[in-house]
């Protein structure tokens, strides 16, 4: 994918227009309020506790909700969706193989201890995460072994060959990094959270390659803990463990739109209902994801519920290897005509949720309109049952207790309706509850316990194999089928530069696994919350839960 | 801290001392508990709720688990459908009608208290009761362990049994609940024993020659039924209140088609704001039938109480 | 003396042993694993199959059993898996805020008990009497957490006086010295943070003394009853003595006795009790951590924590018996 340079001048330019208007506005408004220039404190509502500051260290939300304010990266996403925009590098562009990219870092861009955000830094990045030593550290570069697949030196087992394989620096403010083969994920994956540009003085004074072990967890650097380094648009002042808050501060030095506030307070509230309640008592101003359940009494309240679009799916999956009927498509087809999907999202899923048609949202390039679909036809379902031959079986239905996720804000409801359909077809359904990481994951993409089950999947980018492609792009215990004509389809499709063609191989596949294969049953596509008070301002929503916050004010 | 330790032990001594009596006395207990409007409220609460489990399923227009197609078309993930024609108080958040479940409801609960308390009272009965009859180094082991038992904060004790389970059942519900009871009635059971160990008729059986085994069976546990009874009562009402905390604390079983009080509270969590109707019925039902057991069984102790007898 | 502590001290060691061996195997058959619950949502099975590898897991479980022993004996407990913190930091900073809730729970039930306990009985069957003997018994029959969350909805949401949860408002830049937040306020001269403190402490104090309250108006009424038939206040009555007199001196410090026992008896009840307030709450305390160690599967928290239980179990009970040899040396000689 070359992006032509013309075009992307004239967005930047755009960009840059709506900036220099968005903050003369500002200055009008602070000008208005009169002197002090006090930006205020925004108070936000996290879920959970970040793991650390080290973004390549960790591979859930709440760590990169904090990550994503203090750090960039080379390519970031334009706010409110998944497309590209340029990030610490103005341009970008790869060689038609697609295994050289080239970006042009800006100019100016200093990281939050002072020094230059240049190529060398770039690389420098790069450089440590290919050449990580120590087992422990690999084992949790979740993302760096999902993408870049291997390091210089392989130390875990479940690692291949580097993709990565040398940055160079052609000149201050160009980086090369060459790579062994080209992947869809590219240029998209350079954007993910994880590959957060650090400052590499702060990452060898502080250490932030040594982890440790200390019994069965690990603890992390000094630079992890209490010294992240980026060039983001907030600065690290504390974390107070005690009472559970993360306290940043505007980065005055900020390359982009300088943060109106002064002051961004993450509190850590486990509890849904108690982050509801803190909103509603005014000591919090926002929280991610509020419960589906609550939009409407929000909204009443005059708290903004802005919705994400959604970029996940849920699906009803189905593993052939226990019971043999399910070998039988016309089996599986049953279950998907005979699950009411349509009742499903509009009962127990959020506003704005949709039927599922296939194993992407629509945004995904690679979407196809005329895959083959199933309406809900419980007359047609019995048929096919009749047909296979397989009325009356039983099967075990398993689903996650302790976790709810945007795709699946109450898996255990989400089971009992989708129970209740199945038993209408004659199915006899025995319902399996497993606590998320206390045995569910484990019985269904290691040990294959279940026949049916329920999970789903939040994209990190624009890519078919980020979807589709890491659910049936290989053999799994999970789905307990094996056809090398679909997987090598897929690894063909992955590896192919061309955009249009690329997007026409996944489109195919698409079409074939709805009516060829049909492994799973996709479900639906859930717009995730965040909610805001009234007077917070500037939030835009985004599809990945990449929302900075320089752009958001108080008053 | 020491006080901390026996503190318990004591109320449960005291509790083995006052109430064994012979059966004369239980009449005259009967007759005094029928003067009181603590045990008449609580006897009707209890009766009332015994009845509604007896007969729920002849009351509830209802089965519990079928979806009605007119409360699915209003319910939506944030507004629950509330009373109409044919559903006196609505729908619960899958579509099932509310008033149903909470009838039908009154079983499973009962079923969890009832078999926690049977489950706790025999283990600890036999435990007791081997003790007491035996003495010696057998009674000093398993008092010994009972007593660590014992200075366990009981709730705190069943969460932990609770969270040894990897995954929660009503059954591992009933075995955390039960545990807890064990300690309970075996020092209870030992200590009606020992109380009665050098009573007249005890001395007078064993001198005329009767088995001590026939001692132990026909005189001593008889004549422990009094304080067995009045911990079964209360009992009854902690393990409802137990299981509903563990309910609450996501420890309960997982199983939304099941209709159990703790169970449906601990559900309607996350329609507090939405319809706070689906926690307070089962909330009051709880609040209703454990007050009910509490009553009766603290009325049966203050009539087999000693102090109070004329 | 000296040698009857030592050996109570030896005896207590296979005790812990017997239980460290169970703690272990019990934390090795639960499914999922440390791994699972360390890594996020993208972990592959693979991966997390590594990371087993690099943690030891998958190692003979003797050898773990050893490794286990070994950092327990150096009190390394390891870090959480959630907070990626030393497990003993965690519990340390946490244990303050529950103590905190728990004392002025309890000074609450007992400045609030003792009274409505007196007045009862001195009203005997009077409507305060019945009024308070009926609360109380209620009391006893409404879970804590039920307590909590009616007192949060109406209090904190509806009316908006007090606030819903959390020890202290974020926007408000507080020092640390004991973990006592009102404590810390007044000794560092932000008073701005204990008052808020203390407005934060009140509806989870007054949640939690729910439970102790019952038992101490119950209590207290019946020692007063008690008291107030006993042959010494009939005398002093007799006698003329001023009813004041009579009230302060020999009625109330009578019954005192078998109320302090009972207070002494609640402390265990709050620790439970203060489990489920905290989550009504979200109370950074012990409760906390215990609710959201079973939630998220941590392993080396609930292993920290049950140890420590124990530890701090077999101790006390060492004392009790050290301290009953020293009153009755009767009991050295056995």
């Amino acid at each position: 994918m070359v992006r032509s340079t013309r075009t992307l001048l004239r967005r930047l330019a755009v960009i840059g227009l709506a900036g220099a208007v968005a903050i003369s506005l500002a200055a009008c408004a602070e000008s208005q309020r009169g002197a002090g220039g006090k930006g205020g404190t925004l108070v936000f509502g996290a879920a959970g506790a970040p793991k650390n500051f080290d973004p390549i260290f960790n591979d859930d939300g709440e760590a990169f909700r904090v990550a994503r304010q203090l750090y960039d990266t080379l390519v970031m996403y334009k706010p409110g969706t998944a497309d590209l925009q340029p990030g610490l590098a103005e341009q970008w562009s790869s060689s038609g193989d697609g295994k050289a990219w080239t970006f042009n870092l800006r100019k100016g861009v200093k990281f939050a201890d002072g020094t230059p955000m240049n190529a060398a830094a770039v690389c420098f990045n790069f450089d440590r995460w290919f050449k990580m030593k120590g087992a422990a550290a690999q084992s949790q570069m979740i993302y760096y072994g999902d993408v870049f697949e291997g390091f210089e030196k392989n130390e875990t087992s479940g690692t291949g060959d580097p993709v990565y394989k040398s940055c160079t620096a052609n000149n201050e403010l160009t980086a090369v990094i060459q790579l062994s083969k080209y992947k869809g994920a590219f240029p998209g994956a350079f954007g993910l959270t994880a590959f957060s540009i650090s400052s590499p003085d702060a990452l060898k004074k502080y250490d932030a390659d040594k982890l440790v072990k200390s019994g069965d967890s690990f603890t992390y650097s000094e630079y992890a803990n209490l010294h992240p380094t980026g060039t983001g648009a907030f600065k690290l002042e504390k974390y107070d463990k005690a009472l559970g808050t993360v306290t940043l501060v505007r980065n005055d030095d900020y390359w982009g739109e300088k943060a109106k506030l002064d002051k961004l307070i993450f509190k850590i509230i486990p509890d849904e209902a108690a982050r509801k309640d803190e909103l509603r008592a005014k000591t919090i101003q926002g929280y991610d994801f509020p419960s589906p359940t609550d939009y409407n009494a929000l909204e009443k309240d005059n708290f903004n519920v802005l919705i994400r679009p959604a970029f996940n799916i849920l699906y009803l999956g189905i593993n052939e290897k226990n019971v043999p009927q399910l070998k039988d498509i016309r089996v599986r087809q049953a279950i998907a005509y005979g699950v009411n999907r349509q009742q499903l999202v509009q009962t127990k899923l959020p506003k704005g949720a949709e039927v599922a048609t296939q194993f992407m949202p629509k945004t995904v390039d690679g979407y196809a309109e005329d895959v083959q679909k199933y309406d809900f036809n419980p007359e047609k379902a019995k048929q096919l049952l009749k047909d296979a031959g397989a009325e009356g079986i039983s099967l075990n239905f398993y689903y996650p207790t302790e976790v709810t996720r945007p795709y699946m804000p109450n898996p255990q409801e989400i089971a009992t309706v989708i129970k209740t359909d199945l038993e209408n077809l004659g199915f006899k359904i025995n319902l399996v509850a497993k606590p998320f990481t206390g045995g569910y994951k484990d019985d269904i993409q290691q040990l294959g316990k279940h026949d049916l089950h329920l999970l789903g999947w939040t994209g990190d980018f624009n890519d078919p194999s980020n979807f589709v492609g890491t659910f049936f792009g290989r053999a799994k215990p999970e789905f307990g089928f094996d056809d090398n004509g679909l997987f090598s389809a897929m690894a063909n499709a992955d590896s192919t530069v061309d955009p249009k063609e690329h997007k026409a191989a996944w489109q195919q596949i698409n079409r074939d696994v709805m009516s060829k294969y049909l492994p799973a049953v996709p479900v639906s596509h859930s717009p995730p919350g965040i909610v805001v008070a009234q007077n917070v301002k500037g939030l835009k929503p985004s599809p990945l839960t990449d929302e900075r916050f320089n752009t958001v004010s108080v008053n | 801290m020491t006080e901390m330790l026996t503190g318990r032990k004591e109320r449960i001594d005291r509790l083995a001392g006052d109430a064994s009596v012979g059966r004369s006395l239980w009449s005259e207990a009967f007759r005094r508990m029928r003067r009181s409007p603590v045990a008449i409220t609580g006897a009707v609460l209890v009766a009332a709720f015994l009845l509604l489990a007896a007969f729920a399923p002849l009351i509830a227009p209802h089965s519990a688990t079928e979806r009605f197609p007119q409360l699915l078309q209003d319910l939506r993930a944030d507004h629950i459908p509330g009373a109409q024609p044919g559903f006196p108080l609505g729908s619960d958040q899958l579509g099932h009608d509310l008033f149903s479940r909470l009838l039908l409801a009154s079983q499973q609960t009962l079923l969890v208290a009832v078999a926690a308390t049977v489950f706790g009272m025999a283990v600890g009965m036999l435990i007791g009761g081997t003790a007491g009859a035996l003495g010696g180094w057998v009674d000093n082991v398993l008092m010994r362990l009972v007593d660590v038992l014992l200075s366990f904060p009981s709730l705190l004790l069943a969460i932990s049994i609770a969270a040894l389970f990897s995954q929660g059942s009503q059954w591992t519900v009933i075995i955390a609940v039960s545990t807890v009871a064990v300690p309970v009635f075996a020092r209870l059971l030992r200590g009606s024993m020992l109380a009665q160990r050098h009573s007249e008729y005890v001395l007078a059986a064993r001198a005329t020659g009767v088995k001590p085994a026939a001692i132990v069976f026909r005189h001593m546990l008889p004549n422990s039924l009094g304080p067995v009874l009045v911990q079964a009562t209360l009992t009854l009402a902690i393990s409802i209140l137990e299981a509903a905390a563990l309910s609450y604390l996501g420890l309960g079983d997982p199983n939304p088609d099941r209709a159990e009080w703790g169970l449906m509270l601990a559900n309607a969590q996350r329609y507090f704001d939405v319809s706070p109707q689906l926690s307070f019925y089962p909330a009051i039902a709880i609040i209703v039938v454990a007050l009910g057991f509490t009553l009766l069984g603290e009325s049966m102790r203050e009539a087999l109480d000693p102090k109070n007898r004329r | 003396m000296l040698r009857f502590t030592v050996r109570r001290m030896l005896q207590a060691i296979p005790t812990l042993f017997i239980l460290s061996i169970l703690i272990f195997a019990w934390l090795r058959s639960l499914p999922g694993g440390p791994a699972t619950a360390l890594l996020g949502d993208k972990a592959t099975p693979e991966k997390i199959e590594a990371l087993n590898h690099v943690m030891g897991l998958d190692r003979p479980l003797w050898e773990q059993y050893l490794g286990f022993l070994g950092r327990m004996a150096t009190g390394d407990f390891g870090n959480s898996l959630i907070s990626a913190d030393p497990v003993l930091a965690e519990i340390g900073r946490c244990f303050p805020a529950t103590i905190e809730l728990s004392i002025v729970a309890l000074l609450i039930a007992v400045g609030a008990g003792i009274p409505l306990g007196y007045l009862a009985a001195r009203y005997r069957g009077g409507v305060l009497d019945n009024l308070t003997v009926g609360v109380s018994l209620i009391g006893v029959a409404v879970p804590v957490f039920f307590t909590g969350l009616m007192l949060k909805y109406v209090f904190a949401i509806q009316l908006g006086w007090l606030p819903p949860s959390g020890r202290l408002d974020p926007q408000i830049d507080a020092t640390h010295i004991t973990g006592f937040a009102v404590l810390d306020g007044l000794l560092t001269g932000e008073y701005d943070a204990a008052w808020d403190a203390t407005l934060h402490l009140i509806l989870p104090a007054v949640a939690l003394s729910s439970i102790p309250m019952a038992a101490i108006v119950r209590i207290t009424r019946a020692a007063v009853l008690d008291v107030l038939n006993e042959d010494y206040v009939r005398t002093a009555n007799a006698k003329g003595l001023d009813a004041r007199t009579v009230r302060g001196r020999h009625v109330l410090r009578n019954a005192m006795l078998p109320v302090s026992t009972t207070v002494g008896l609640q402390i265990g009840l709050l620790l439970a009790g203060a489990v489920l307030t905290e989550k009504v709450f979200n109370w950074g305390g012990i409760g906390s951590l215990i609710a959201q160690g079973i939630e998220r599967h941590d392993y080396p928290r609930l292993q920290a924590l049950i140890l420590l239980a124990a530890l701090v179990y077999v101790v006390m009970n060492l004392l009790v018996d050290i301290s009953y040899a020293i009153i009755d040396p009767r009991v050295r000689v056995r």
